[in-house]
């Protein structure tokens, strides 16, 4: 795909031969079997698979938050179990799936706790860059003082996300950006998604089971099954992979749906 | 100095002030202490003018720019654009975003003298609310205990063995060492005092009143509250944080007569067992302590128990332990049930819940002490 010499740069994330396996009473469960993963700088990759196919975990691997039982995994030219060392958050963003934001923080000092964990920049510059942040993700100012438990679901959800790009982090991981939304709310997130993906240059992973989202968004399609990931590639190659999941997936009858959508977004074809 | 290190110089030009940025104006770099120190000292020191309108500047040498470190530009520029920049597309949009966004942050809501003066009286009616909650709880209940009469066969009595096992049986290990260790303390603090007086033989009187009838009960009481009292409370508020409560109320099942009583029913049997336990190995401690350090074998000490302990002390000990059970379980279970759904409120309704039930727990020891000061002395 690259030129050998090129990849330790190219490779944001870069998952070989990976192994995950959960002891579930006395028993071994190989959630992933040489599960191999590759994504390169300003794409935007969606992880598709049935439940249970493995994709939180495989995110919270690439997070560093799990360890793999066997296999590689590095994010940005390090191994992902280093990822959550010092600085992380201008290493990688992730949005949890519902928000895990901070509930004993007010929305503003939620937004600049990664920063403030700095201990050396000026409050009054922390402020700001926060506020920048909270309107970046369509927000207005005066929700700045408001309390978590105060906001409605899309509204953590982009608080959160405010939250993750603080630090303007070169890779976004997303849990599900659209689970729980609104299809009004899902739209515009998703919009939000596109056009920071634009802006800054990011590189994002993200979960879904949303199919219009994927179609909105992706660049390209990851679908675990099997153990693994059975194809990567452009959504309307992906369609055209000839195995059982993926018939059900995108040609069932939400599928069929969905692909009208195809259509009307040539960004993601 | 580190190639990274964001730094800016400034030039005297004919026309104003020639600003060059170079280095890495990323947070993660201009939060490195040293680097912000000298950072800090040369934009302090650059001319008033040169921020403004007589500056040019230029930003093509700088390796990256984030939003922080934009933010920090705009800031320095006085939040407007100055005479003349020189930046790549993708540096300008950054700063535009910056500009467009940049807003004067709405003032954190500070309580005028009036509000600070009516909080006082609100703190007032948290206690009526506090009363009220409380007295509802109990009211609710004697109603469930009620229905729990009248169709025994359907009370939760799985509820009720688990909670049991729950506060009880895993409770006895540390009761008892708790207790063994007092009961030894208690008995060569007293051998000493009382051999001045050449009255060896009255530890057993000591000895037996005061931990049959006062410090066992509320030793493990004190216990239990720490470790049952605060664990009902965590239980509760979790199920609130994680909407089960809800669920619970939704299906039309009461929370009084399934979490409440059960807990409650559990403490009332737990804990007279407890403080026998908890009574027994403080009596053993106390019996080995005589022996060693004053010689009264424990053959005369058991002989001569029951004829200085009178059974009324058993029994008084035995209520108060049942009185101290309900009122752990209510406290528990009130705290826990108005916490509200977020993490802080958790905390807090525990830290209540603990503090609280060993105050009850001693004030009503001392109502009992009052009240029954004739009985069994």
């Amino acid at each position: 795909m690259i030129a050998p010499a090129a990849s330790a740069m190219a490779g944001v994330v870069e998952i070989r031969n990976l192994w995950s396996i959960f002891r579930v009473a006395g028993r071994d469960i190989v959630v992933h079997q040489d599960l191999n993963l590759h994504v390169e700088r300003g794409e935007l990759v969606s992880l598709v698979g049935g439940s249970g196919s493995g994709k939180t975990v495989m995110l919270r691997t690439i997070l560093g938050l799990q360890t793999p039982a066997r296999g590689e995994v590095s994010v940005l030219g390090r191994p992902a179990a280093r990822l959550s060392d010092a600085g992380a958050a201008s290493r990688v963003g992730m949005l949890f799936q519902h928000g895990a934001l901070f509930s004993a923080f007010s929305v503003l000092d939620n937004i600049a706790f990664p920063l403030r964990e700095l201990k050396q920049l000026p409050e009054d510059l922390i402020r700001d860059a926060a506020l920048v942040k909270l309107q970046m993700v369509g927000l207005d100012a005066v929700h700045a003082h408001k309390m978590p438990s105060d906001l409605s679901g899309g509204m953590i959800k982009r608080v959160a996300l405010a939250r993750a790009l603080i630090m303007d982090p070169p890779l976004l991981l997303l849990d599900e950006p659209t689970a729980g939304l609104d299809p009004d709310s899902a739209d515009a997130f998703c919009a939000l998604i596109r056009s920071l993906h634009r802006e800054l240059g990011l590189t994002v992973v993200m979960v879904t089971h949303d199919l219009d989202t994927l179609y909105e968004l992706s660049t390209r399609v990851a679908v675990l099954a099997d153990k693994h990931v059975i194809v990567n590639a452009a959504p309307k190659d992906v369609i055209a992979f000839p195995h059982p999941f993926v018939h059900d997936f995108f040609l069932g009858e939400r599928g069929q749906r969905a692909m009208e959508l195809l259509r009307e977004y040539p960004f993601a074809v | 100095m580190d190639e990274s290190n964001p730094r800016i110089s400034s030039q005297s030009a004919p026309d104003g002030w020639q600003v060059t940025l170079g280095g890495s104006w990323c947070a993660a770099e201009l939060a490195r202490p040293a680097v912000w120190h000298d950072l800090r000292r040369s934009i302090d020191t650059l001319e008033p003018s040169a921020r403004g309108a007589l500056g040019r500047w230029d930003l093509r040498a700088l390796d990256r720019l984030d939003h922080t470190g934009a933010q920090l530009l705009w800031n320095t520029w006085g939040r407007q654009w100055p005479a003349q920049l020189q930046a790549s597309p993708a540096q300008r949009a950054m700063l535009d975003r910056v500009a467009r966004f940049s807003v004067v942050p709405p003032p954190a809501v500070a309580p005028s003298w009036l509000q600070r003066f009516l909080r006082l009286g609100e703190q007032v009616y948290k206690v009526v609310d506090h009363g009220r909650d409380l007295l509802r709880l109990v009211g609710q209940l004697m109603l469930d205990i009620g229905r729990l009469l009248r169709s025994p066969r359907d009370g939760p009595w799985r509820d009720v063995s688990g909670q049991l096992y729950r506060i009880g049986a895993t409770a006895l290990p540390i009761t008892a060492l708790v207790g063994f260790l007092i009961g030894v303390v208690l008995a060569y603090l007293m051998s000493q005092q009382l051999r001045k007086f050449g009255a060896d033989a009255y530890i057993v009187d000591v000895l037996g009143i005061a931990l049959i009838r006062e410090l066992a009960p509320v030793l493990a009481a004190i216990l239990i509250a720490g470790r049952s009292g605060s664990s009902i409370t965590a239980q509760i508020g979790v199920m609130r944080v994680t909407e089960e409560l809800d669920a619970m109320q939704v299906m039309g099942i009461s929370q009084g007569y399934r979490l409440v009583m059960p807990r409650a029913i559990a403490m009332a049997i737990a804990m007279p067992l407890i403080t026998v336990w908890t009574t027994l190995s403080a009596l053993f401690g106390g019996i080995l302590a005589a022996d060693l350090s004053m010689g009264i074998t424990p053959a005369y000490f058991i002989s001569a128990l029951p004829a200085t302990v009178e059974v009324a002390n058993l029994t008084l000990a035995m209520s108060k332990a049942m009185v101290f059970g309900v009122l752990i379980a209510l406290v528990g279970c009130h705290y826990g049930l108005r916490v509200e759904p977020n993490t802080e409120s958790l905390g807090e309704g525990t830290t209540a819940s603990v503090v609280t039930s060993i105050t009850v727990v001693i004030l009503v020891d001392a109502l009992f002490a009052v009240l029954f000061k004739d009985v069994g002395i």
